[in-house]
């Protein structure tokens, strides 16, 4: 593989929207069961996060960040 | 972590997912539309529910006599239009006068042999038999037991066990992947097609994100997979110690079955302040044989979900005891709702569904992925999978 090697993460950094997520998604289920009304709302809010997060790394896929990295263009 | 450890996960991970993988499926297919269960009811019109009008059947029970019919008076025209029949549960609606009658041949009588009758409390009309062989009940069949029973259940409970695994072990896995890759980096973008990379980080990326969900489906899940055997532990122990004064007497016949208003008035008296969800009638799966156990949902949000029983001796009327559930029951009853995710409106069903097509995807791409480094052996499936660890681009 040609491409360099970007830095290794700490742990805590791979997992830090990952965990993020977990925690919401787990208070939206307990604040939906205990709550009526706008614990209701909240819930669904929290509980959407992971849906929306997955299609916000979806969408921007397509459309990806220039890259800092020089292009392996055929260009001269 | 070192590669014989991530070797260790990689192999927990694959088999735990592929094994229950193709149950899995039919769980999220058959698990998409019972989340809508209550809309397409109401759609095909049979959601006594919505279109019974007047005041809730549970709440009647307060003032039995004044507003709506005596139990006593239900439970008769059930009976009369049954003849040879016992009943096994009578149902109240926390939102209409639907109350639901089940009479059995037999007080210990099957789910198959039961009928489920409606009426409706305020006036007393009979709104017809419960059908239970309606594509829903087909679909919840497949669901909790693909249509085989008992065994057939606990099989799915080992499933999902299985899937809670897979979720562990990929978590740990997630850490060695992704070390190198910022959350929701997807590989392979634009014209370089169906690459392995762009399919391994759809994977990760929509199996972590929705990891809280799948963790609370997979455990629930496995807990309601064994629901009867927790019932029944219940009513031959806690049961059982309740109504010890009882043991040695030969079960109550049903024609010798005392007022279901006077038995709901000391339930009633009992546990004041809450609403009854149902009745278990004498020797079936929900009493004793001596028994009226009547359960009372709590008032709150959390608490309505949890049910507390009050035995009442189905002769006399009289109050024998009233505790609430043991803890493992009650982990039971909140595995229902958490499960089904039936308790927030329709906002959260539609969140649920968004879900619910996510696991598919995640199944979906893990057998992908499995096909995929099959082709050109060991060593070049070895070569593919650490490159897809140790490279960002």
């Amino acid at each position: 593989m040609s491409a360099r090697k970007a830095p290794s993460q700490s742990l805590a950094r791979v997992f830090a929207w990952p965990l993020a997520l977990f925690a919401t998604s787990l208070a939206g289920l307990v604040l939906g069961l205990t709550g009526d009304g706008w614990e209701d709302v909240f819930a669904v809010a929290l509980l959407a996060a992971a849906p929306f997060a997955i299609a916000a790394a979806w969408a921007r896929r397509d459309r990806p960040r220039p890259s800092t990295r020089p292009e392996r263009s055929t260009a001269p | 972590m070192s590669p014989r450890r991530i070797r260790f996960w990689f192999v927990l991970h694959k088999w735990s997912g592929l094994v229950p993988t193709a149950f899995l499926l039919m769980l999220c297919l058959t698990g998409l539309p019972l989340i809508f269960h209550d809309e397409i009811d109401a759609a095909f019109g049979t959601d006594y529910e919505a279109t019974l009008a007047g005041p809730p059947s549970a709440d009647m029970a307060a003032n039995a006599g004044s507003v709506g019919l005596p139990l006593d008076a239900i439970m008769d025209r059930a009976l009369a239009d049954h003849p040879g029949q016992v009943p096994l549960f009578m149902a109240f609606s926390q939102d209409s006068p639907l109350t639901t009658v089940t009479l059995g041949p037999r007080p210990d009588a099957e789910v198959g042999d039961m009928t489920l009758l409606n009426y409706d409390r305020t006036t007393g009309r009979a709104l017809g038999s419960v059908a239970g062989d309606g594509l829903m009940d087909v679909i919840l069949g497949l669901h909790t037991d693909m249509l085989l029973g008992r065994w057939g259940m606990y099989f799915l409970g080992a499933m999902g066990g299985l899937f809670v695994v897979s979720l562990v072990s990929g978590t740990v896995l997630y850490a060695p992947f992704m070390r190198r890759l910022r959350f929701g980096r997807l590989r392979g973008a634009g014209a370089t097609g169906r690459s392995a990379k762009r399919q391994l980080d759809r994977h990760n990326l929509v199996g972590i994100a929705t990891l809280g969900w799948a963790l609370a489906i997979g455990v629930t899940g496995a807990i309601n997979a064994f629901a009867d055997p927790l019932t029944e532990s219940w009513r031959d122990g806690e049961v059982a110690a309740m109504t010890a004064a009882y043991a040695g007497e030969a079960p109550l016949d049903p024609a010798r079955y005392g007022s279901l208003d006077t038995a709901m008035a000391s339930a009633r008296a009992a546990l004041p302040g809450r609403s009854p969800q149902f009745i278990g009638f004498p020797g079936g799966g929900w009493s004793s044989g001596h028994h009226y156990a009547i359960f009372f949902q709590g008032d709150r949000p959390l608490t309505r979900n949890l049910l507390t029983p009050a035995l009442v001796d189905a002769r006399t009327g009289t109050l024998t005891d009233a505790r609430t559930m043991p803890a493992v029951n009650q982990a039971l009853m909140l595995s229902k709702p958490l499960h089904f995710g039936d308790y927030g409106g329709l906002p959260l069903k539609l969140v649920w569904a968004a879900l619910t097509c996510a696991l598919i995807w995640v199944l979906w791409s893990g057998i992908a992925l499995w096909l995929r480094p099959r082709r050109g052996g060991r060593e070049h499936r070895l070569r593919t999978w650490r490159a897809l660890v140790s490279t960002p681009a």
